[in-house]
C-alpha cells in the first residue's frame, strides 16, 4: 500500500470514530426524556439521581450498545457476502438471511412463547441455524454447473425467499396466541427489542469470533472479487473459502438481527460508502466498515426517535426508507 | 414448459369455467358454520331459508365472489404487464404496483378518515400508478433499459421504500390496525358495499384487456415488428399500462398486498394456450380466480375457526414457481 493511500485510510478510521463518537453521545443523551449532556459523565460515575442512572444505565445505554454491535455485524456481513457472490446488491436483508434467521426464531418462539427473555444466549444460535439454510438454499439454487454462482440470479433467488419467508413466518404464527403474532410482526418491520445487557453479551462473542476471521481472510477476499479462473489460478481453494466466509457472513447476520429485528439495508451501504472513501481493498476498507455501519443504524435510530418522537417507529422502517433509494442507485450504475 | 395444445381452445375454456364454479360452491358450502348444501341451494334461489341464510349471503357470498374477482384481476394484470414489457419475471405484487396502492391507501387513512369508498379506490390507483412509474422510470433512465432480472430488483427496492413509509404512516399516526385490516386481512370481512364500489373497475379492466389481447400479442412478440404492422406502440402500451393500474389498484382496495398471484397463473395458463393472448386472458380470468378462491378457502379450513392469512399462503406456494422461473432464466417464456 503507497504512503499516500495509507494516510487517507487512516484519516478516515479516525474520522468515522470521531463521528461514531459524537453521535454516541447524542444518542445517549437524547429521547423521550432527556439527559442532557453536561449530566453525562457525572451520571457514569455514579453521582446522578436515581431516575437518571435508570435512564443511562438500563435503556440508553443497552440500546446504543446493541445498535452499534448489530450495524457493526450487519455491515461486515453484507462486505464478505458482496466480494463471495461478486455482486455489490448483496446485502444479508435483501437476499433472504434475515428473513431465514427470523423463520429460526419464529419456530423457536412457538415453543417459548413469552419467556423468550430468557434465552437471550440461544437466540443467536437458533437464527444461525435457520439462517445458514436458508443461505444454503440460495446458494444452491442460483448455482449453475460450469458457471459457479451467478450474481445476479442469487439476489433475484434471494428476493423470492425473503418474501416467501417473511409469509411462512405469518403462516406459522397465526396458529398462536394474538400476542405473539404482534411480536412477530414488529420482528419483521425492525424494531429493537433485545435492549437489554444480556442481549449485549448473547451477541457479543459472534462478533468477537466472526470480525478476526474475517480480517485474517482479507487477502483470500481480495482474490475472491477477482474472475474464478484467476482466483483458482492464485491459489485459491475457492470452493473451501467460500464455504467459510459464507458462514461467517451468515453467522454475522443471523446473530444481529436475532436481537434487532429483520434490519435490511445496512449490509448494504455500510460496506459501498467504505469502499467509496478508501478504495476497494480489503485490508483497508474493511477496518473502517463496521463503523460505518454502527454509525448508520445509530443514526437510523436517532432520527426516528427525533422524526417520530411520539410513538415508537421501528427503525428498521427508517434504515429502508434511507437504504432503498441507495440501492436502486446502485442498481442503476 | 411444453405446450399442451392438443385440446382445443373452446374445449378448454368450458372446463376451467366448470373446475372454477365447483371450487367456488365449495368454498361456498364449507366453512365454520355447519352448513349443507341445502342451505346453499335455499339461500341462492329462494327468498326464505335456513338459519344459516345470513351466514352465507352476508359473509361466504361476498368473499367467494371477491376472491374471484381479485383473482383474476392479479392474473391478468400479470399477463398484460408480461407481456407489454416481454419480462418474464414481471408481476403487479413484485414490481412496486401493489406496494403503491398500499402506501396511498394508509396516507388517504390518515388525511381523510372519513373518506367514502370511492375516494380510497381512487387513491389507491393514484398509487399504483406512482408505483408503476417508479420502477419503470428508474429503468427508463437507463440506456437500453434495464434487464429483467435487474427490473425485478428495482421492483424490490422500490416495494421496500413503499411498504416502509405504508408502515412508517401506520405507525406514526396510530392506524396501523386499520391499515392492516385492510393488507393483510385478506379477504376477511369483505362486503357487499366493498363489492359494488371496486367490482366495476376491475370488469372495465377485464373488458379492456379483452379488447386490447390482439395489440398485447402483437406487442409482446418484438417493438419493431409491432411497428411494421401499423402499430401506434406508445398509445397502445399506455392503455394496457392504464389496464394494469386499474385491476392492481382495485384489487389492492380489496385485499391488500399480494404478489405471485400475476406471476404464477399467467405462466401456468400459457402452458395450456399458447402465448396468443386472446386465449391467455379469458383463461387468466378463470385460473386466476380459482386459485384465488381455493388459496382462500384453505386459508379459511386450514386453522379453523381462525383465519391463516391469504398473503402468506400464496407467498409460500409461489415461492417454488418463482425459484423455477429464475433458474431457467425465462426462457420458458416463449413456451
Amino acid at each position: 500500500m503507497s504512503h499516500e493511500k495509507l494516510r487517507t485510510s487512516r484519516k478516515w478510521l479516525f474520522l468515522s470514530m470521531g463521528i461514531y463518537l459524537v453521535l454516541f453521545v447524542v444518542g445517549l443523551s437524547f429521547g423521550a426524556s432527556t439527559l442532557s449532556i453536561d449530566r453525562l459523565i457525572p451520571v457514569l460515575f455514579g453521582q446522578g439521581t436515581f431516575k437518571e442512572e435508570f435512564i443511562l444505565f438500563s435503556i440508553r445505554l443497552p440500546r446504543i450498545l446493541i445498535l452499534t454491535l448489530a450495524g457493526a455485524a450487519l455491515a461486515m456481513a453484507g462486505a464478505v457476502l458482496q466480494s463471495v457472490t461478486r455482486n455489490d446488491l448483496a446485502d444479508p436483508g435483501i437476499i433472504g438471511i434475515n428473513s431465514g434467521a427470523g423463520v429460526g426464531i419464529t419456530v423457536f418462539y412457538l415453543f417459548a412463547g413469552s419467556k423468550i427473555q430468557h434465552f437471550a444466549y440461544v437466540l443467536p444460535v437458533i437464527a444461525f441455524i435457520g439462517g445458514l439454510l436458508t443461505a444454503i438454499c440460495i446458494y444452491f439454487f442460483s448455482f449453475e454447473k460450469g458457471k459457479g454462482i451467478q450474481p445476479v440470479k442469487l439476489v433475484l433467488i434471494g428476493v423470492g425467499f425473503a418474501s416467501a419467508l417473511s409469509g411462512l413466518m405469518i403462516l406459522m404464527i397465526s396458529s398462536a396466541e394474538r400476542q405473539d403474532v404482534a411480536f412477530i410482526s414488529e420482528w419483521l418491520a425492525g424494531s429493537i427489542w433485545g435492549t437489554d445487557w444480556p442481549f449485549i453479551v448473547a451477541l457479543f462473542p459472534w462478533l468477537m469470533i466472526c470480525i478476526p476471521i474475517i480480517y485474517f481472510k482479507a487477502n483470500v477476499l481480495n482474490l475472491l472479487t477477482l474472475s474464478e479462473p484467476t482466483a483458482i489460478g492464485l491459489g485459491v481453494n475457492i470452493n473451501k473459502e467460500r464455504s467459510i466466509l459464507l458462514v461467517v457472513a451468515v453467522a454475522l447476520a443471523a446473530a444481529a438481527v436475532s436481537v434487532t429485528g429483520r434490519i435490511g439495508f445496512i449490509g448494504l451501504m455500510g460496506p459501498h460508502i467504505a469502499k467509496r472513501l478508501v478504495g476497494p481493498k480489503h485490508q483497508s476498507f474493511l477496518v473502517i466498515t463496521p463503523f460505518i455501519g454502527a454509525i448508520l443504524l445509530v443514526l437510523a435510530d436517532i432520527l426516528a426517535q427525533i422524526i417520530f418522537s411520539s410513538a415508537a417507529v421501528p427503525t428498521g422502517i427508517v434504515v429502508a426508507i434511507i437504504g432503498a433509494p441507495y440501492f436502486l442507485y446502485l442498481l442503476r450504475k | 414448459m411444453k405446450v399442451i395444445r392438443k385440446v382445443p381452445f373452446y374445449m378448454q375454456l368450458p372446463v376451467s369455467i366448470l373446475f372454477l364454479l365447483i371450487i367456488m360452491l365449495f368454498a361456498i358450502w364449507y366453512g365454520a358454520a355447519d352448513t349443507t348444501l341445502k342451505d346453499v341451494f335455499e339461500a341462492i334461489f329462494q327468498q326464505k331459508g335456513s338459519q344459516y341464510r345470513s351466514v352465507l349471503l352476508e359473509l361466504r357470498f361476498p368473499r367467494v365472489i371477491a376472491a374471484f374477482f381479485v383473482g383474476s384481476a392479479l392474473a391478468v394484470a400479470g399477463a398484460v404487464m408480461q407481456g407489454v414489457t416481454r419480462n418474464p419475471l414481471a408481476d403487479p405484487g413484485l414490481l412496486g404496483v401493489t406496494a403503491g396502492a398500499n402506501a396511498a391507501l394508509a396516507g388517504t387513512l390518515v388525511f381523510a378518515p372519513a373518506a367514502s369508498y370511492y375516494v380510497i379506490i381512487v387513491s389507491c390507483f393514484i398509487g399504483a400508478g406512482i408505483g408503476m412509474i417508479l420502477v419503470y422510470g428508474i429503468s427508463a433512465t437507463v440506456k437500453g433499459g434495464l434487464s429483467p432480472m435487474k427490473l425485478v430488483l428495482a421492483g424490490a427496492a422500490v416495494t421496500g421504500f413503499l411498504q416502509a413509509i405504508a408502515d412508517g404512516v401506520g405507525i406514526l399516526f396510530n392506524i396501523s390496525k386499520d391499515v392492516s385490516m385492510w393488507t393483510s386481512g385478506g379477504l376477511i370481512g369483505t362486503t357487499w358495499q366493498a363489492l359494488i364500489g371496486v367490482v366495476p373497475f376491475i370488469v372495465i379492466g377485464l373488458i379492456l384487456a379483452m379488447i386490447m389481447s390482439r395489440q398485447l400479442t402483437i406487442l409482446s412478440l418484438n417493438e419493431d415488428v409491432a411497428i411494421g404492422l401499423g402499430q401506434n406502440i406508445a398509445l397502445v402500451k399506455w392503455i394496457l399500462m392504464f389496464v394494469v393500474v386499474l385491476l392492481a389498484g382495485a384489487s389492492v382496495a380489496l385485499v391488500g398486498n399480494l404478489a405471485f398471484v400475476g406471476l404464477m397463473i399467467p405462466h401456468m395458463v400459457r402452458a395450456f394456450v399458447g402465448t396468443d393472448y386472446r386465449y391467455v386472458i379469458p383463461m387468466c380470468m378463470s385460473f386466476g380466480g380459482s386459485f384465488m378462491v381455493l388459496a382462500d378457502f384453505t386459508g379459511r379450513i386450514m386453522n379453523a375457526p381462525f383465519e391463516t392469512p391469504v398473503v402468506s399462503i400464496v407467498s409460500v406456494i409461489g415461492l417454488p414457481f418463482f425459484l423455477i422461473l429464475v433458474r431457467k432464466g425465462g426462457k420458458a417464456f416463449v413456451a
